[in-house]
């Protein structure tokens, strides 16, 4: 019964999205709210029906219904239950039900939301919400059904339908292929979950930017509507690629994470734009500038985000030709085609109308400073664009295939993320309409001193990597400029309201949560790009065998190999774990379990790794191999990585960082326009 | 005049990027080739960045833990994605490869640790250099194994 009601409810989201798309169309023809009322109520069954869908599917994960395929497919009888409602991401099927429940529950909530000053967005926000919505079911429907199940026919060929074909009989495996051992790991808990929410909640903003331009209506408001909505997508897009970085390190045994691989690049891609768009809309907000900017961004994020949903479960690996191995490629690329022209068209109809309130006049005003921060922006999306489509072009043009891989994409975006970060540290001195070098220099010298002062104690110290001296003179540059701001500001308020200290400090925070968030937001990125340039740069390794109670040394750390075990593991993996003691100094610090999986269903290893991990680097050992007839001895690898945990510190101090700029503030919601936000000073200007 | 100063500025931007992007490409350029074509250019590639695409030989596999040495041949697959899908996907590519006496086949050489996907029918993406002897020396490996993700029903009848 489960595959029936999962795939009918699925059927019935299907129509009651397309209804609500024909319904709102009508309505807004015909001026007819009641029309629009029953689209808007049409589309809030989405959500309930696809929640019966997605239960009917867990379901059928968790009870081993393998005659299922998709449960075939992702499910074996030794995984834990966890994995088991986890593997409802775990395949394309799935993962596209997932992205469509999430579609269906955001645009839920924004048809709740109090519509009387905005009625004329509203039928086309369910327009555009329930196009894309249908557009996934109908894939689900008519392409990747998770519902489909195994039937043999009397010849003995086993078939894949919805429904049993006549002359057939049910036919059930024994036991399921198993989820990908790559992905039986806690991360998969958290990390598609958080990088599909920030894809589904990008939708949004672009629905209420299409309402503005097919309305015409080419004030402010969709940015002021939707501005939580983008803060919200881009902290879960952000947290999706880090966790994602996290549990590369964790698990694929490389002592690295990130390798610019086409997938990676995919979902990076729309939070490049996504990061652009939310600096470059409080340019339009304050001095009504780069309207057109601005929809060009949220068009080209959108469709990014579709291109990256494809993109990261359509089982490419290494190469751009592997799209069309996916059944579903053509179906996207008209999609991605089709909203791509229709938005951009949209566009340039409204063209006029979306014309800059002002003219940006000097090249250090922070306008300027934020364009050209959006054009650095726009540059690494265009470097990892080619980097992805340069092996097509090479071959249409030479005939001879020809790729690019991981240097040349740190090659050319290094670069571009140092004049990223030496605009972090201009751009908040700077002021709206008008700075000179004057104002600038003055504002800047003191943390540029002491940053210079940081930068030459490293050198003394003995680095003479160039790369490494200017990221982190960069790094030193931009926190000091921005911890000195908020420091500047908050001894004024404190002067001005008589608190002491912290609470001053609690307070400015709390009235300006947008700008010292954002701020926070800064630093909690100079932590990660600490992290990155430790790693990258120093990173160091070596490897040996070694008998039991012999050590291997590496950058002061002295690891012994003390002991290792085979054994089975209830989750039908076979378990060889290894024991190393790691000291420093002859110090004892701790023990460590680096180990090899063997998944019989998968027939498949994982190496592993232990870590010891400080604030000023990781130690990081493989057990690279051991043969149980010379017991004695086992291989280690073991990666000495530098500052690598300030990259994860920072993503936690970037979610709280979000969390103070997102945070409804009370006065806002009874005032559209801050009086404060509109001011032309810069920060700390009171003194 | 604030206009031209900005569209030279922009102007500066695009050509310094076109700039990072052209050299990048230059740089880190691989060439993409099968195993026949390898074979074909022959001492035309040697030494140059490479990029290999082969179906691993679960045979030749041999790994001495001591020195991380890793060596194993690749047969030649059929570069083309059109191509190995009229053969009936990469799975089966990958297996008529392997077994098939008479592909032209390519040593490797890797150190560093056994990659846990490297086995038998395994789709080998190597980046590396062809050396003089013949040998591909890698630097990377990629490796994928179709048939767990591609097969579309289960091969046997093991239930009912």
């Amino acid at each position: 019964m489960l595959p029936e009601i999962g795939f009918g409810a699925l059927v019935l989201a299907f129509t009651a999205a397309v209804y609500s798309v024909l319904a709102a169309l009508l309505g807004e023809r015909h001026q007819r709210a009641d029309l629009v009322e029953s689209a808007r109520r049409s589309q809030l069954l989405t959500w309930p029906l696809l929640t019966i869908s997605a239960v009917s599917l867990i379901g059928l994960l968790v009870n081993n219904r393998f005659d299922v395929s998709f449960v075939y497919e992702v499910t074996s009888r030794s995984m834990p239950t966890y994995l088991k409602i986890t593997a409802w991401w775990g395949g394309q099927a799935g993962s596209l039900v997932f992205w469509a429940w999430l579609m269906a529950a955001f645009a839920s909530l924004v048809t709740l939301r109090k519509w009387d000053r905005d009625a004329e967005f509203l039928p086309w926000v369910i327009v555009v919400t329930s196009t894309t919505l249908a557009f996934f079911l109908g894939l689900v429907i008519f392409a990747e059904n998770p519902f489909a199940r195994y039937w043999q026919t009397m010849s003995g060929d086993v078939v894949e339908r919805m429904f049993r074909p006549a002359g057939t009989l049910p036919f059930v495996p024994q036991d399921g292929r198993g989820l990908n051992p790559l992905l039986r790991h806690p991360g998969m808990i958290v990390h598609p979950p958080l990088l599909y929410l920030g894809f589904v909640s990008f939708v949004i903003p672009y629905a209420f930017a299409m309402a503005t331009l097919i309305t015409g209506r080419t004030d402010d408001r969709w940015i002021h509507i939707t501005r939580r909505w983008t803060l919200w997508a881009w902290l879960f897009l952000s947290l999706g690629l880090v966790f994602g970085a996290r549990w590369a390190y964790d698990v694929l045994g490389w002592g690295g994470y990130w390798g610019w691989d086409p997938v990676e690049i995919a979902a990076f891609m729309p939070w490049l734009t996504g990061t652009a768009f939310l600096h470059s809309v409080m340019i339009q907000e304050k001095r009504g500038m780069l309207k057109q900017w601005n929809m060009l961004l949220i068009i080209l994020t959108y469709d990014l985000v579709i291109f990256g949903t494809f993109l990261t479960r359509s089982g490419v690996l290494s190469s751009v030709h592997a799209f069309a191995q996916s059944a579903i490629g053509p179906a996207f690329f008209g999609f991605i085609g089709l909203t791509f022209v229709a938005s951009v068209a949209l566009l340039l109809y409204r063209w006029n109308a979306l014309r800059a309130e002002a003219e940006m006049k000097s090249m250090l005003s922070r306008e300027a400073l934020f364009l050209l921060n959006n054009l650095l922006f726009l540059s690494v999306l265009i470097v990892c664009f080619w980097g992805v489509i340069f092996p097509l072009l090479s071959e249409l043009v030479t005939g001879q295939k020809v790729t690019v891989g991981p240097p040349f994409y740190e090659r050319a975006t290094a670069p571009l993320f140092a004049g990223i970060m030496a605009l972090m540290a201009l751009a908040p001195l700077s002021a709206w309409g008008k700075s000179t070098w004057k104002t600038l220099g003055r504002a800047i010298w003191k943390p540029a001193l002491l940053a210079l002062l940081i930068t030459l104690g490293l050198w003394l110290g003995g680095m003479r990597n160039l790369v490494a001296i200017i990221g982190f003179f960069l790094v030193a540059l931009v926190t000091l400029v921005t911890l000195y701001e908020i420091w500047r500001a908050t001894r004024a308020r404190q002067k001005a309201q008589k608190e002491p200290f912290l609470i001053a400090l609690g307070r400015l925070f709390a009235r300006n949560r947008r700008r010292y968030g954002g701020y926070l937001v800064h630093i909690s990125m100079m932590m990660m790009a600490l992290g990155i340039l430790g790693i990258e740069l120093f990173q160091s390794e070596t490897q040996a065998t070694l008998r039991v109670g012999e050590s291997i040394n590496l950058s002061g750390y002295q690891v012994r190999y003390d002991e290792i075990a085979r054994f089975p593991a209830p989750d039908g993996r076979e378990v060889t774990r290894a024991v190393v003691s790691v000291y420093r100094d002859g110090k004892y610090l701790a023990e460590l379990h680096p180990r090899i999986d063997f998944y019989f269903d998968a027939q498949q290893t994982m190496t592993i790794p232990g870590q010891y991990s400080t604030l000023a680097d990781d130690l990081y050992v493989l057990l690279v191999d051991w043969q149980p007839v010379s017991a004695e001895q086992a291989t280690f690898k073991v990666y000495h990585n530098p500052l690598v945990n300030w990259l994860w510190l920072g993503a936690l101090v970037f979610i709280a960082a979000i969390l103070i700029a997102a945070w409804p503030q009370p006065e806002m919601e009874v005032l559209p326009v801050r009086a404060a936000d509109r001011s032309p000073l810069r920060v700390g200007a009171s003194d | 005049m604030p206009r031209t100063k900005f569209l030279i500025g922009g102007l500066l931007i695009l050509a310094a990027v076109a700039y990072l992007i052209a050299s990048s490409t230059v740089a880190a350029a691989q060439y993409f080739l099968t195993v026949d074509e390898v074979k074909a250019k022959g001492s035309e590639v040697i030494g140059k960045n490479l990029r290999v695409s082969g179906a691993v030989i679960g045979d030749t596999i041999q790994y001495d833990p001591q020195t991380l040495k890793l060596t194993f041949e690749v047969a030649h697959v059929p570069g083309d994605n059109k191509e190995v899908e009229a053969q009936g996907g990469l799975a089966a590519v990958l297996h008529a490869a392997v077994t098939d006496p008479t592909r032209s086949r390519l040593k490797v050489v890797y150190i560093g640790p056994k990659p846990d996907l490297l086995k038998n029918e395994a789709q080998a993406i190597m980046t590396g250099h062809l050396g003089s002897d013949g040998v591909f020396y890698a630097d990377e490996l990629l490796l994928k194994c179709p048939t767990r993700y591609e097969e579309a029903v289960p091969q046997q009848a093991q239930g009912n």
